[in-house]
């Protein structure tokens, strides 16, 4: 009896943190997702074919790195330089997988999945969820990485056959609506001064080092500063 | 030509996935790291709102894109749901742009 109330009252607060999760991964999803009609129309534009255009989507999905690359190679660059910045901008995504490794604990085929939907948009709803515990975190993963792989594909096909005639997704303004879905991500972590100080901290960084490094490695030294604080007030502890 | 970089990017970029998901269980449970790991969050998800809003590849610009993020602010202060926060972003940076 007691199993059975307390078995609805874990499916009735699972309720009520499935939809908010779901909601959240439906709008990254939407706003990202949308940015592929760019990137087919930019991809054509420079040179690939509607097949490679989609190839890249499916194979890399990895928006910074496949917009690197087209520009490379757009503009002459060899495979080398090309493929070389693409990847190097796709580091980050391995210090998500090894943040998120925890809380999924993929295994087998799962992990293989996985680790293609290993992205900024997935990450950043997991990380938000992950404090209502590992199933919300792995739901907020699974329903952004998938929403998002479906949406960049399709809008990146779309873009690839109709060219520059689709509109600019900025113009609806979906550049700040991914930035924003950040930000109300975070707000519920900003609790404590340490937090507050990791935030601001993380983020003078990140904006610090924008006009001396190559995109995407901005997030990466970002990713210091808890290290260093960690490692600083560890020191001072002895 | 084309082929050959888009194969070798994304096997690159598959690798780095994995990689990061392939990091030994108790090497993340040691102290320093697990301490380390619960502050990341806050530091990944400031740096990407802070890059998605001021940067333009290696520039950093001023654009509609803030006046939406700023209008989101506002809307989370209020306590707006996440969808709001969101929508309200998307619309005034259209407003701006469209305006502008």
């Amino acid at each position: 009896m007691t199993s059975v109330t307390a078995a609805a009252g874990d499916a009735a607060r699972w309720q009520e943190v499935r939809g908010p999760v779901l909601r959240q991964a439906a709008s990254v999803g939407i706003a990202t997702g949308a940015y592929g009609l760019s990137f087919g129309a930019l991809a054509t534009t420079s040179g690939l074919t509607v097949t490679q255009a989609c190839a890249l989507s499916v194979l890399t999905f990895s928006g910074g790195s496949q917009f690197a690359l087209i520009g490379v190679l757009g503009s002459g660059g060899s495979i080398v330089s090309g493929s070389g910045s693409a990847v190097l901008l796709g580091a980050r995504n391995m210090l998500y997988g090894a943040r998120l490794a925890a809380p999924l604990h993929l295994v087998g085929w799962r992990r293989a999945v996985g680790a293609q939907l290993v992205i900024d948009e997935s990450t950043a709803v997991a990380l938000g969820a992950e404090d209502r515990g590992d199933r919300a975190a792995r739901l907020g993963f699974w329903a952004t990485g998938v929403a998002v792989f479906v949406l960049w594909n399709l809008a990146t096909l779309i873009g690839a056959v109709a060219g520059t005639a689709i509109g600019d997704p900025r113009d609806y303004g979906l550049d700040a609506a991914v930035p924003a879905a950040f930000i109300a991500l975070v707000a519920p972590r900003l609790r404590s001064l340490p937090s507050w100080l990791t935030a601001v901290a993380a983020t003078a960084v990140a904006l610090a080092v924008v006009p001396v490094v190559p995109a995407g490695v901005p997030v990466l030294l970002a990713a210091l500063v808890p290290v260093l604080a960690v490692l600083v007030f560890k020191e001072r502890a002895q | 030509m084309t082929w050959a970089a888009i194969l070798l990017t994304s096997a690159g970029c598959y690798v780095l996935k994995l990689a990061g998901l392939l990091v030994p269980r108790h090497w993340l449970e040691q102290p320093t790291v697990a301490r380390v790991a619960a502050l990341l969050p806050v530091a990944l998800l400031a740096a990407l709102a802070a890059i998605q809003t001021f940067a333009d590849d290696t520039r950093l610009v001023v654009d509609a894109r803030l006046a939406g993020v700023a209008a989101a602010v506002v809307a989370l202060l209020l306590r707006a749901p996440f969808l709001v926060v969101v929508a309200v972003a998307a619309g005034t940076a259209a407003a701006v742009r469209a305006l502008g």
